[in-house]
């Protein structure tokens, strides 16, 4: 059955090839730790099973010091803006084509993979289908664009050069939530909230229960570890036992203020800081403040939508 | 209560505003909170590595970059550019609002995954989005910045406020789980359905600024 270990045997090569590629890279002035950082990173996918926790966590002190003191550098490499241009008038909009591989066999395999238990492990359709996309986007795309494998892993290597050590963030930012949640730190929040909700006033605890979830949110970088928390502070005692609130519209808006927060927040790497890494900008938060004019006024929305709809 | 397991927390938020590496600052953190909490340092380790190893679904991702690479040596972010270009009336806001209406639409019926920010925004819609501005006039370096952050912006929102739309996202069965937990159950989609109002919220604040945003380009290219 195809399923996460064969994922990770296929993004630890893609890795792999990073590293090497970095080694031999004369442009960047800091080879060694571009090599060193994704080459742990492959090492993670290829054998991160076998290394034991501790293993696990001395690996990740060892990329948190590559990349903390020292820092990753930048190759120069790639094409210039004449080259892809004379190469997007012989291209055409076969370009098109090949960019909907991914996105295809994406929307295929999710609909699919699910009739296939035998073949494909349900859970990991998703993940599994964009592993089997790439493979198909970069076979068809060196037959017509006529390159080679390692063109093609140089330039994947050069478009990782350009997001750097932000590539992990994400990761880093769900293994502190396991050490948060192991240290007790939505216990005490939660406590903390409970005992600051105004008594009395149902618009009140409303506001409470929505910008809690907003703010812890924004703390955690994820809502899906705030809900708990605040829902079960604010949302289940109050609005649903205290005023007897509907309890689905309650958890369902709730829910969506708490994505208003994932909106406000540099700890939802992989959403705010990723992209802007991405797309190369010169602000790292420049797409949080993109985001932060559309996040509050709906927020406000979601707090007055709950106040209504859940307290008829 | 022991508040001190907070300071973690204290450490993202303080060495965010100093502006430290932020992997450097979420291991700190996760040594404070841990160590406030008892915890000897091979445990903090540990418990960290192995987190780390549940977690590396979260960097497969990034093996769609040779793929992108490789389209964009051929020539598609230009060629994207073209093909907004020559289109009458494609102004930033027309084109990004139609990309927040299909990014709703195909999260709410569960594609959450067919597009994203490496897979789409950098190769095709930010391009679009820069070429649409500048066939709205001369673009500043300060402008271009803001119309790709723009990009990225309207497919996070686009994403999160239609995926609850679905019945079998992660965030609806957390839901569901939690409720049942406290002995409330309820069924998938009571909760979805809930996610509907937002979403239209969602379009018509974001739409209305990808308006005004358009007005403000328009604007320029009249002076």
């Amino acid at each position: 059955m195809i399923g996460l270990a064969q994922v990770y045997l296929l993004a630890g090569l893609v890795f792999a090839a990073f590293a090497t590629l970095s080694l031999g890279d004369a442009s960047n002035p800091k080879r060694l730790a571009n090599a060193g950082f994704w080459g742990l990173l492959a090492l993670s996918m290829l054998a991160g099973d076998r290394l034991g926790d501790f293993g696990n966590g001395l690996l990740v002190l060892a990329l948190v010091a590559i990349a903390g003191f020292g820092g990753l550098g930048r190759g120069h490499g790639g094409t210039s803006a004449e080259e892809r241009a004379a190469a997007a008038q012989r291209n055409g909009n076969r370009l098109f084509l090949l960019a909907l591989v991914i996105p295809a066999v994406a929307l295929a395999g999710t609909l699919l993979f699910k009739h296939l238990p035998a073949l494909v492990d349900g859970k990991q359709a998703t993940l599994v289908s964009l592993a089997l996309g790439v493979l198909i986007a970069l076979a068809l795309g060196m037959a017509v664009l006529r390159t080679t494998p390692v063109v093609a892993m140089q330039e994947g290597r050069r478009l990782v050069d350009a997001v750097g050590w932000a590539g992990i963030l994400p990761q880093m930012l769900a293994s502190l939530g396991a050490v948060f949640a192991l240290a007790g730190v939505g216990n005490v929040v939660g406590g903390l909230m409970a005992g600051v909700i105004p008594q009395g006033s149902l618009l009140a605890a409303v506001i409470a229960y929505g910008l809690g979830m907003a703010l812890f949110t924004m703390a955690m970088g994820n809502a899906f570890a705030a809900f708990p928390v605040i829902a079960a502070a604010i949302g289940l005692p109050v609005l649903i036992h205290q005023y007897h609130g509907d309890p689905a519209i309650v958890a369902a808006i709730g829910m969506l203020a708490g994505f208003c927060g994932t909106l406000m927040t540099p700890m939802a790497a992989n959403f705010n800081i990723v992209p802007a890494a991405l797309l190369e900008l010169s602000d790292r938060n420049a797409v949080v403040k993109a985001q932060v004019p559309t996040a509050l006024p709906l927020l406000a929305v979601n707090i007055l939508l709950i106040y209504w709809l859940a307290f008829p | 209560m022991n508040l001190w397991v907070l300071s973690g927390l204290v450490v993202m938020v303080g060495g965010f505003v100093l502006r430290l590496n932020p992997l450097v600052v979420v291991l700190s953190a996760a040594l404070a909170s841990g160590l406030a909490a008892g915890l000897q340092l091979v445990e903090i380790v540990s418990a960290f590595g192995k987190a780390f190893n549940d977690t590396r679904y979260v960097s497969v991702v990034w093996i769609v970059l040779p793929v992108i690479g490789l389209l964009e040596r051929g020539g598609l972010q230009e060629r994207a550019k073209m093909l907004i270009s020559g289109l009458k009336g494609a102004t930033l806001g027309r084109l990004l609002t139609g990309y927040l209406l299909l990014r709703q639409s195909t999260a709410a019926l569960g594609l959450t995954s067919i597009a994203g920010h490496a897979q789409t925004v950098r190769p095709l819609v930010a391009p679009m989005a820069e070429a649409a501005a500048e066939a709205q006039g001369e673009l500043a370096e300060t402008d271009r910045e803001q119309v790709k952050a723009m990009a990225a912006a309207t497919d996070n929102i686009g994403l999160f406020f239609g995926e609850d739309i679905f019945i079998a996202i992660g965030s609806i069965l957390l839901m569901k789980g939690f409720m049942e937990q406290q002995g409330i159950m309820l069924a998938p989609f009571d909760l979805s359905v809930w996610a509907i109002p937002t979403a239209i919220f969602a379009l018509i604040i974001h739409g209305f600024r990808l308006w005004r945003l358009d007005r403000r380009l328009g604007r320029r290219t009249a002076r």
